[in-house]
């Protein structure tokens, strides 16, 4: 569904990814884990065309979408939760949501997809009228999974979803991160530092280290690795 | 807190006052008979008076503190007066009537004087809601915002001086080329933001400003242009009064299309992108927005207001010279943003009636007027952040919510 054909991508003339390929079939959940700095994020904000790689190719769905602007990228159905949730302070939870559907105008099918939505995360719904400031930062990732997934993405790019989260909520989210990706069957390409999770969480497996993939593998496999284990699981 | 540490910190803050005035009002010295008069009674009075004005400033801050509490305690935000007002139609149309009867019966009851400050007033109305756009909705502070104000104006007095264009062509040409110089500014602010973009627009206004005030076959420099005619109705010849009443409406009419347009784009999905974009531009990119036209379309279309402001403005005046145009004059358009309520229409409006009305009646005190002036803007941005009106946010309703407690209970 997803390939990424040796990236290269830059910041000013510090290259942040060396050479990245991939590959993310329909219905995976696919992590990506690696050490701080390691070019994670930049591996997903390549591939949402936020900063686009400066040689390579990435194909979704066979179609090149590298070098497109990020609007483009999302309404062909490729969706980011930013790292740091950035939800919309102001705005109530369902402002939020509904700017998530920015780029629908199904009126109808909103309504259900929020429905859906509420039904995932009831405390949202409780909540529903509250500005997103507001929200406890559990809650908050939570709103920005929904929001992203207003636009009914068939790929959902998840960055760091973890960050500052209690353990039990983590379990949570990754719960309805498994949750999303069988019934809709909505392809994840998680990004995340909790190794030992998302591992746990998804299908494969990336390794990252100074801008290059380190290690590919089915994440059980990755899971059983004694390098892995040493270096991502502290154990 | 309790009351006995409240004097303490009152008392501490007039000692201190007391120290920091007494050179200049205890310590007179007579140079004539080379004595120094001490003023004891006057370091008395100011102890006194900073005591006072120190517990009432205490007295507020506590009772704003003690509100907010309650507010969240019961759990609703509580929606300022006006607003419930306007929601209650009640209230609602009976005020519209009366308003209208006295937007209608102004000119004709009142003198010439106030019909002029009043046009200038709506003027700052129709401007203040171009910016508003840009700083209330997209979260985008520009400092140089008069520099369309100024385009409006002088495309209208250099069209007319060259090519005698009158004045029902030029408020479309103005306007357009307001717009166009809003995408022109638009485009090498596209990546900054926050007190980057704040500078970089502040350069932009003195700019247009220095261009006009510098380019002497261009602009005719610091002397301006003279005897630019004021609008026309069908050829009528009118009077200096008639033609007065006649920019009065004109005006209002401008201002009431102004509030629609607003409205409209603010509901608008171009409105929503900015409401996204003021909150989190990166989140805003996230939700499939295009980013780049967003915020060229708000400088554009709040650029646009500035400009049939601007040719109104040199219809009225008759004569316009790069003084009107200064950084002076894009602050007083941001205090009428601010101080009215940042994204509300409402604000907006009552914020320029009080800006520009007030400064007018205080001339008795035209000493004064600017430390007054001060002294509001610090107390309303200490006791009501969000402006006289602020931006109603609850008005957003989710229809699907019946449906959505359906689907909770089946």
């Amino acid at each position: 569904m997803l390939k990424l054909q040796n990236i290269e991508t830059f910041y000013g003339n510090i290259q942040a990814l060396k050479s990245i390929s991939m590959d993310i079939a329909e219905g995976e959940i696919v992590t990506l884990i690696g050490a701080n700095g390691a070019g994670k994020s930049t591996t997903l904000m390549s591939i949402s065309g936020v900063v686009p790689p400066r040689a390579g190719e990435i194909l979704f769905q066979d179609q090149p979408i590298h070098g497109l602007p990020p609007n483009t990228i999302v309404s062909m159905g490729i969706s980011q939760v930013p790292e740091g949730r950035r939800i919309f302070p102001y705005l109530t939870v369902l402002e939020n949501l509904d700017m998530g559907a920015f780029l629908r105008d199904d009126k109808d099918e909103i309504k259900n997809d929020i429905a859906y939505i509420f039904e995932l995360f009831p405390i949202l719904a409780e909540r529903r009228n509250q500005p997103g400031g507001t929200l406890s930062g559990g809650e908050q990732q939570m709103l920005a999974i929904s929001r992203a997934l207003m636009a009914r993405p068939r790929l959902l790019l998840l960055d760091e979803p973890s960050l500052g989260l209690a353990p039990l909520v983590v379990k949570r989210i990754f719960d309805i991160v498994r949750k999303i990706n069988t019934e809709n069957n909505t392809t994840v390409f998680l990004v995340e530092q909790n190794a030992n999770l998302a591992l746990k969480t998804a299908h494969r497996g990336y390794v990252m280290e100074n801008g290059r993939i380190i290690m590919a593998d089915a994440a059980d496999k990755l899971l059983a690795n004694e390098d892995v284990r040493k270096a991502y699981l502290g154990i | 807190m309790t009351i006995y540490q409240e004097i303490k910190k009152s008392l501490l803050v007039s000692l201190w006052f007391m120290f920091l005035t007494f050179p200049i009002m205890v310590i007179k010295v007579n140079t004539i008979e080379q004595t120094i008069d001490w003023h004891w009674w006057r370091l008395a009075g100011v102890g006194v008076g900073v005591f006072f004005l120190s517990f009432l400033w205490r007295y507020a801050i506590a009772r704003k503190e003690a509100g907010k509490k309650k507010a969240e305690i019961s759990g609703e935000e509580k929606v300022a007066l006006i607003p419930r007002l306007m929601g209650n139609p009640r209230f609602y149309i009976p005020g519209l009537i009366a308003a209208l009867i006295l937007v209608v019966a102004f000119p004709f009851v009142f003198s010439m004087y106030q019909t002029n400050i009043l046009i200038t007033a709506l003027i700052y109305v129709v401007v203040g809601l171009g910016l508003n756009i840009v700083v209330g909705l997209a979260g985008l502070l520009d400092l140089g915002y008069v520099a369309f104000y100024a385009v409006g104006a002088y495309s209208y007095a250099l069209l007319n001086y060259h090519f005698g264009v009158t004045f029902w062509m030029a408020l479309p040409i103005g306007a357009l080329l307001a717009f166009i110089f809003g995408i022109i500014l638009g485009f090498p602010v596209l990546r900054l933001r926050g007190d980057y973009l704040a500078i970089v627009t502040l350069g932009f206004g003195e700019i247009i400003r220095l261009v006009l005030e510098n380019w002497n076959e261009f602009s005719f420099g610091p002397s301006g242009i003279a005897n630019i005619p004021k609008p026309s109705l069908f050829g009528l010849q009118l009077s200096l009064q008639q033609s007065s009443i006649f920019i009065y409406f004109l005006m209002i009419g401008l201002a009431l299309m102004t509030i629609f347009v607003v409205r409209r784009l603010q509901d608008s999905r171009i409105g929503r992108a900015w409401i996204a974009l003021r909150e989190d531009e990166v989140a805003c990119q996230a939700m499939g927005i295009d980013k780049t036209r967003t915020k060229l379309s708000a400088f554009a279309l709040g650029a646009t207001w500035a400009g049939m402001g601007g040719v109104v403005f040199a219809a009225k005046t008759t004569f316009i010279n790069p003084t009107s145009f200064t950084i002076w004059e894009s602050i007083i358009i941001l205090c009428v943003v601010v101080l009215g309520g940042m994204g509300s229409i409402l604000g907006v409006i009552v914020g320029a009636l009080i800006l520009i009305l007030l400064p007018e009646y205080l001339r008795a005190f035209s000493e004064y007027r600017m430390l007054v002036f001060g002294v509001i803007l610090v107390l309303m941005m200490v006791f009501r952040p969000g402006g006289i009106i602020s931006g109603v946010r609850r008005i957003y309703k989710f229809e699907g919510q019946n449906t959505i407690a359906e689907n909770n209970n089946a």
